[in-house]
């Protein structure tokens, strides 16, 4: 399938982005430092442990997701090199779809070294892992669908504007949608009726990727409801669909002069 | 061969399909988070805050940015609180540690120490019931701000009102009232409450400051509310003293308040603080109508 | 059947911030390709030879008019299976090697990996890219990069071959292959469209051409029927001569061009050349060449081009190595 033959093309590419190896080797020493942490506070160590580590795949996820997902379409553009590609049999779609997939196989990759530097990081804490420590890897799974929300959100970007706004408003669209609970909140609160009408649709136009934030509650060994797996991973699907939807309808339109 | 067509054909069926998938998928999610919503209402939405990290942990994490941190918190426990209220729930499980580490955050967010601690000493329905733990709050709030007199006031407070603990509130007067720009009533307070204790006018005497100087809306209802209960169980005392006296003289016990006013010993039906007519039960004592807004709990 | 088919194919662009200047850059295009025959798009810079590529290559969308490629209308992605491009210095993949990145050309195109394997190294080994399979394209020269661009052009042994300025920037060497391979495709009886502004190269390789200026066509047809519009002159070349040769041959000579040891003569009058010839063989002066000489394609093309009232950019016949 040509989608599937842009995608291992696209993360070969990503792969090969210096910058990765950078954030990679950075989230595994911030792995290592939170042992240290963990033993200035006494009684907590774990708790640190796991909500520092879960955090910091999250947080390198997402710089890795934002930096190459702004470049995926506009460096092909710039550099011109996407005259040669779409003059082939590939429809604009599978060109998009490809190069989605391409980014986000990179960041499964990359989350799973990462995961794995995780459970080093806690054996060597405990010297034991035992079953309930599977429960991190749930965090992860959620961290992962956070992840392809926002890469769907850089590649729209990159259709449409430049890296450096791009990364700009991503980053913005990210830091929002983590709060877009207390902008509902507020909403409602505030005593104009107006307002709170806009706040409920903004509630519902923005990524609310506060729903994937159980860090604090798989730290403190609280199990995932059965509900939030279904719930979530259809979230995340569903604004995935709409992303994509979005960035072909303007790619289609693209002209390339 | 080629249509001569005057518009170039693009492919149109690709677009609509497009825009459909667009607007089902979009539909579907707002199904789906009202789904999450609701689900997380009554466990979850108290739950991913329930799971908080430590003030101090999130202080150094913030970059800086604390004080738009502990704003947030703040904010949410007023929604939190608001929102508790609505449902009439009596567990205030979380507003302890939220004021916790809003103040972490922030130790000079006064608010947070005045606001948090009259509604953890409250009782349930209308507070957390914890006059311990808003206590605690409050000397944290005068180690982070010696030099602010009203949270001595707060303490003075709830030693007074919720623990019962004259002596106690008496030295937190006066401890408040030797501040900078402490108001004069605090020495007042001290002396008076010293000497006083439980007495009525003194309750009506700290309520009425507060409701005059209360900058937000909710704690002067409160006071208020307090100062009609107050009001209230007063008159009442003076009818149920006033009936007792009709019935020695009559013999018989007062049916209604007509006969009490036909008789000369009152000018006119009483009515409560907010202006319902009391009423006389059939044991011949006076009670507050149940459509009052007055709550005489509050002076338990 | 028809390679290429254009009717009325206009586009314009929208310029200025609130995207209110129109510039048109291609101004209702007819054009009819044959298939198996080499056509040539001619014209200054900008005169839209780019702009008719891109929409027949659907990377820009056409205004109005309609196209079709190899009979199916601009849409049906799948006829760019038999169509290839290579664009005007073109950028690959930098950090891919040639080998890795023909293999993804190949695999867009849908063809086994055997196939692919096999075609990579015939087509390598044709354009002398063999030895550097395996160098990263960043590497590569210009002429490098132009050959690897054939190579992944004819991966899929296309019908249809677009080429933009397929010979600009390159050194002779590397003009001289390009144009080899335009033959060998002619010879498969492929279609070659290729855009250029350099005249001599349309010369020797077009069968028809279309020049285009400021977006119009300003004429077409086979470039045998518009350079033999008139044998003007005939020229002769002779080598050191003495000079009463030239005093006598003058009369029927209206211009004498010495370069070197070689004199250059034109006769005007077609019925004068024998005359001339005996004259000069009499007196055993050494015959170079015999030559008519057409009106150029330079001349057609300045005709067309140069009249407008704006500047008439001066376009060069560039080398002289095909005299």
């Amino acid at each position: 399938m040509r989608v599937a033959t842009i995608a291992i093309h696209t993360f070969k590419e990503s792969v090969r982005e210096k910058v990765l190896y950078n954030l990679v080797a950075f989230a595994l020493l911030l792995i290592g430092a939170a042992i240290l942490f963990g033993n200035i506070s006494v009684g907590i160590e774990r708790i640190i442990l796991i909500t520092l580590g879960l955090t910091s795949i999250s947080v390198f996820g997402l710089l890795i997701a934002i930096f190459i997902g702004i470049g995926l379409v506009s460096k092909e553009i710039e550099r011109r090199t996407i005259y040669n590609i779409l003059s082939k049999p590939v429809s604009r779609v599978e060109f998009i779809l490809g190069k989605y997939a391409g980014l986000l196989l990179t960041l499964c990759v990359n989350t799973a070294i990462m995961t794995g530097g995780f459970y080093v990081a806690l054996f060597y804490q405990k010297h034991s892992l035992n079953g309930e420590d599977v429960a991190f890897l749930g965090a992860v799974y959620f961290i992962l669908l956070q992840l392809a929300i926002v890469v769907g959100i850089a590649v729209v970007f990159s259709c449409i504007s430049t890296p450096v706004l791009s990364a700009v408003f991503t980053f913005c669209l990210y830091v929002i949608g983590n709060f877009s609970n207390d902008i509902q909140a507020l909403g409602g609160e505030s005593g104009s009726r107006v307002l709170g009408v806009c706040a409920n649709v903004l509630y519902y136009l923005l990524p609310n990727l506060g729903n994937f934030n159980i860090i604090s509650r798989v730290a403190h060994g609280a199990s995932i409801p059965a509900y939030l797996w279904i719930g979530n991973s259809l979230y995340a699907l569903l604004y995935v669909t709409v992303l994509m939807s979005i960035a072909v309808l303007v790619f289609e339109e693209r002209e390339f002069r | 061969m080629i249509q001569p067509l005057t518009s170039v054909p693009r492919p149109r069926l690709q677009r609509c399909a497009c825009w459909l998938l667009l607007l089902l998928s979009f539909s579907g999610l707002i199904s789906v988070q009202r789904n999450l919503d609701l689900r997380r209402g009554s466990d979850a939405k108290a739950g991913d805050v329930l799971f908080l990290p430590p003030g101090r942990f999130l202080r150094h994490l913030s970059l800086g940015y604390e004080g738009l941190l502990a704003d947030l918190y703040w904010t949410r426990v007023v929604q939190y609180f608001g929102g508790k209220r609505l449902e009439h729930s009596s567990e205030f499980k979380l507003l302890g540690p939220l004021l916790q580490i809003t103040t972490d955050l922030d130790p000079h967010l006064l608010i947070a120490y005045r606001f948090g601690s009259i509604f953890l000493a409250e009782k349930p329905p209308r507070g957390a019931g914890q006059p311990q733990e808003a206590l605690a709050l409050l000397h944290r709030g005068i180690v982070a701000n010696p030099d602010y007199w009203r949270l001595w006031e707060d303490v003075g407070f709830i030693y007074y009102w919720d623990l019962k603990d004259y002596a106690a509130a008496a030295r937190a007067f006066q401890a408040g009232s030797e501040r900078p720009g402490a108001m004069e009533w605090m020495r007042v307070m001290a002396a008076k409450v010293a000497a006083e204790g439980g007495q009525n006018a003194t309750s009506v005497f700290l309520w009425s400051e507060i409701a005059r100087q209360a900058g937000n809306e909710q704690i002067r209802k409160s006071a208020e509310d307090h100062l009609m209960a107050i009001e209230a169980q007063e008159e009442i005392r003076k009818l149920n003293g006033l009936i007792g006296r009709f019935n020695a003289r009559e013999g018989r016990r007062a049916r209604s308040f007509q006969e009490l006013v036909l008789s000369g010993y009152l000018r006119a039906a009483p009515r409560d603080p907010s202006g319902v007519p009391l009423i006389l039960d059939a044991a011949g004592c006076v009670r507050l109508s149940p459509r009052s807004s007055v709550d005489l709990n509050l002076l338990q | 059947m028809l390679a290429v088919e254009t009717i009325g194919l206009t586009k314009d662009y929208r310029l200025g911030f609130w995207r209110n200047r129109v510039r048109r850059a291609l101004d209702r295009l007819d054009l009819r390709v044959e298939a198996g025959e080499v056509f040539g798009l001619l014209g200054p810079n900008g005169a839209g030879k780019t702009t008719t590529l891109k929409l027949l290559l659907r990377l820009v969308f056409p205004t109005s008019g309609t196209a079709c490629i190899l009979g199916q209308p601009l849409d049906d992605t799948s006829v760019r299976a038999h169509v290839a491009f290579l664009p005007e210095n073109p950028n690959f993949y930098d950090h891919l090697t040639a080998e890795e990145y023909l293999g993804y050309i190949g695999a867009l195109f849908g063809l086994p990996s055997a196939l692919r394997r096999r075609r990579i190294s015939e087509l390598t080994g044709q354009l002398g890219l063999a030895s550097s399979l395996k160098v990263q394209l960043r590497r590569f020269s210009k002429g490098m990069i132009q050959r690897v661009g054939i190579a992944q052009a004819l991966i899929n042994d296309p019908d249809l071959v677009f080429l933009d300025e397929p010979m600009s920037g390159l050194d002779p060497l590397g003009r001289r292959e390009v144009r080899d391979v335009i033959l060998w495709l002619k010879a498969r009886k492929k279609t070659v469209f290729f855009s250029t502004h350099i005249l001599s190269d349309a010369e020797t390789l077009c069968d028809r051409v279309a020049v285009l200026h400021h977006g119009r066509l300003q004429g077409c047809g086979e470039l045998n029927r518009i350079l033999a519009l008139s044998v003007s002159a005939t020229e002769v070349v002779i080598e050191s001569p003495s000079p009463d040769v030239i005093t006598e041959v003058m009369p029927y000579v209206s211009s004498v061009v010495r370069t070197g040891d070689r004199v250059r003569l034109e006769i005007p009058d077609e019925g004068r050349v024998e005359t001339a010839l005996e004259v000069l063989l009499c007196r055993g002066t050494k015959l170079i060449s015999v030559n008519p000489v057409k009106k150029s394609l330079e001349d057609y093309f300045v005709e067309k081009v140069g009249g407008s009232g704006e500047s008439s950019q001066r376009v060069t016949s560039a080398g002289d190595s095909n005299s």
